[in-house]
């Protein structure tokens, strides 16, 4: 007679759950908190700043075009992936190596939404061009609109597809650290800065 | 107890000998907890989040096999390929076939617990890969030849002279230079160029998504992002336990894991993915190893619900002034004492001793895992299990200073029955060091069990009155 076949390590892994998970537990029906404030854009400023990120409010793209003149004055390598802001870019994202981005000193990209309650903003490849850009950047720029703000991140998971690309982040002020003795150092492996241009 | 390796309480004892750096291990993990009130209390609907947190991964743990499927199937379906390791062994073989697959010999690897459960490095070290973990904190203590010392912050138990020097030696900075802003730079440029060539680059999971087969990983540094978006190669290690249902189910687990972790709003970076980006390959390694025996222990199956905050590690008296590499174990603190002797009750059975049963683990976690009480149930199991084979040769020590001094003989013979017949070992392991580093305590007039139940009201009453104190500064 033939023994039968060694179970895979998959078949073994499955067959010792079901012989020992308790039974079954339902799930919470409800899954979202917070009263939701009228004003989101004073929460969203004020977390900002607290992550440590810059907070500009701008009535429409010429006001963040001047302001990132002025904040990056003679900056080469800059990188655009807001169509209303591309004429600020001298780096062409026309590469297939994302290894060429490495030179790259400012990214200004397009949030398309932002969480009041912590200050993230979420971004899917599909903004990014490159998956890599927002985190090997020097310096990040981000702009959104304030009709695009939610209160806390239930809402957010409400309006986002997080499957409909293949790659999306949330993403808080710049990177940052504090694993030696507690000191916080901002741009640790991501972004050095980051700053929000808060639309219309 | 491992050969070689010291029991917890003796390693304790090496912590402690110089004072003022216990004292500032001590009071800085006491910040970080005291910013995870302030984080915590900012939010009204808290106690409702970690209920209902808690209620979403009793659900998980109750449906593991059927989520991990549907998983499964999904995560194929975005093209990523999936392996199921029984054991660390045979996550370290997947790791080194798809190495060896993508003709690489070095990886680049952020934050994973998972991996130093599987103590990978080694491993892939012997068979000729060359590994450079990319966290900071864990850049630090692999220069230094030492595992993590806590699962958040894993240079915590170093001071900044310690990483000047080791900088100064490996990375070529300012001898003398201590400045953690020109530190953190010059790890940033050696990285740097790291992410810039390795071609293979393995990740932690924070939250596996079943609903749509990708995953999260959580960083402040943005170094998981670093090495996954330049890699040819993603590997992604995920013990099985941290899949949950469904995508709105982030919405509750990203809102308490920085704030638990370190009083943060939300991690820096969030990252979700789903699917290769074109021409790179994803492998998603789903990892056993002990886990599915834990899930049949009854009472102590819910420490599977842990998302690995270290909330309970910042908040322990013990923990806090012994240091993670006193619990010889990967994950060190309340949570690693309970998951520890799961994995080998020989080697472990001095940690569930390594706690005052205070509580504070238990109040803080985020999804309410009852930390104490298995710390408690865990001495018993041991007990009954003949694992606490070092009791003898504690006991002896006791006796020898019970013998030389008559207060503590006095005392021993009011409660020592007492002690002994709730908790045999807590003579060897708790009260021995304890007599080590303080006054003698007079003779309590209660049951033990009665302190206990005191000293947890009191526990309890303190954080009542914190949580009033902070409302109070609002
Ligand atoms: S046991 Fe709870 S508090 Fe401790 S690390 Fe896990 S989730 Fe955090």
């Amino acid at each position: 007679m033939p023994s039968a076949p060694t179970p895979t390590s998959r078949e073994r892994i499955l067959a010792a759950i079901r012989q020992n998970k308790p039974s079954l537990q339902p799930l919470p029906e409800r899954i979202d908190w917070g009263a939701v404030p009228t004003n989101l854009i004073t929460p969203f400023k004020t977390m900002l700043q607290a992550i440590g990120a810059t907070v500009v409010e701008a009535a429409d793209y010429e006001t963040v075009r001047a302001h990132v003149r002025e904040t990056f004055p003679d900056v080469a390598n800059i990188a655009v992936t807001v169509p209303e802001l591309t004429d600020l870019a001298d780096f062409s994202l026309a590469v297939a190596d994302p290894h060429d981005l490495e030179l790259i000193n400012l990214a200004i990209l397009p949030g398309a939404w932002g969480v009041a309650e912590n200050g993230a903003i979420w971004l899917t490849e599909q903004e990014m061009v490159h998956r890599a850009l927002p985190f090997i950047t020097q310096h990040l720029a981000l702009v959104i609109h304030r009709e695009r703000l939610v209160a806390t991140m239930h809402q957010a998971y409400e309006r986002i597809r997080v499957d409909k690309t293949g790659f999306g982040a949330f993403i808080a002020g710049p990177s940052k650290t504090a694993d030696i003795e507690q000191s916080l150092v901002i741009g640790a492996h991501g972004a050095r800065s980051l700053v929000v241009y808060l639309l219309g | 107890m491992k050969t070689n390796i010291p029991d917890h309480a003796t390693a304790s004892v090496a912590f402690n000998r110089d004072e003022s750096y216990v004292d500032w291990h001590d009071e800085t993990l006491w910040f970080v907890r005291q910013k995870r009130d302030r984080a915590a209390m900012a939010l009204p609907e808290w106690e409702d989040l970690r209920e209902t947190a808690s209620q979403i991964k009793n659900h998980v743990l109750s449906n593991l096999d059927g989520l991990l499927e549907e998983f499964e199937r999904k995560a194929q379906a975005n093209g990523i390929t999936v392996h199921w390791a029984v054991d660390a062994q045979e996550h370290n073989q997947i790791v080194l076939e798809i190495m060896r697959g993508a003709g690489a010999k070095q990886l680049v690897k952020s934050k994973s617990m998972l991996t130093e459960e599987c103590h990978l490095n080694p491993f892939l070290q012997k068979h000729g890969v060359e590994v450079i973990d990319s966290d900071l904190g864990e850049r630090i203590v692999q220069l230094r030849g030492e595992p993590p010392s806590h699962i958040v912050l894993p240079a915590i138990h170093l001071k900044k002279k310690d990483i000047g020097e080791l900088f100064h030696k490996y990375l070529g900075t300012e001898k003398g230079a201590t400045d953690p802003q020109y530190l953190t730079e010059a790890a940033r440029q050696h990285l740097r160029e790291t992410f810039l060539t390795r071609r293979v680059a393995l990740t932690g999971i924070n939250f596996a998504i079943a609903e749509t087969g990708g995953f999260v990983v959580c960083t402040n540094e943005g170094n998981a992002d670093m090495g996954a978006h330049l890699a040819d190669v993603h590997i992604a290690s995920m013990g099985f336990e941290k899949i949950i249902p469904k995508t709105e189910h982030l919405g509750v687990f990203l809102r308490l894991l920085a704030r638990s972790a370190t009083g943060q709003p939300i991690t820096t970076y969030c990252s979700h993915f789903h699917r290769a980006r074109t021409g790179q390959q994803m492998h998603l390694i789903i990892v056993d190893n002990g886990r599915s025996a834990q899930l049949g222990r009854p009472e102590f199956r819910a420490s599977l619900k842990c998302i690995r905050c270290g909330a309970c590690m910042n908040t322990c008296p013990v923990y806090r002034r012994s240091g993670g590499h006193s619990y010889h174990n990967a994950v060190a603190g309340p949570i690693g004492a309970i998951l520890a002797p799961n994995l080998n009750m020989r080697e472990n059975a001095d940690l569930p001793f390594a706690s005052t049963l205070c509580g504070s683990c238990s109040n803080v976690c985020p999804v309410k895992i009852d930390i104490d009480k298995q710390l408690y149930l865990w001495r018993q199991v041991l007990a009954k299990e003949g694992y606490i084979s070092g009791v003898k040769e504690a006991g002896l020590q006791v006796a020898a200073k019970v013998l030389a001094s008559p207060t503590l003989f006095k005392w021993t013979f009011r409660t020592g029955r007492m002690v002994m017949r709730t908790m045999p070992f807590v003579v060897g392991n708790s009260l021995n060091p304890w007599f080590d580093d303080r006054e003698m305590p007079t003779a309590p007039k209660e049951s033990f069990r009665q302190w206990w139940e005191k000293i947890r009201e009191k526990a309890n009453a303190e954080e009542v009155k914190n949580v009033e104190a902070f409302e109070k500064l609002k």
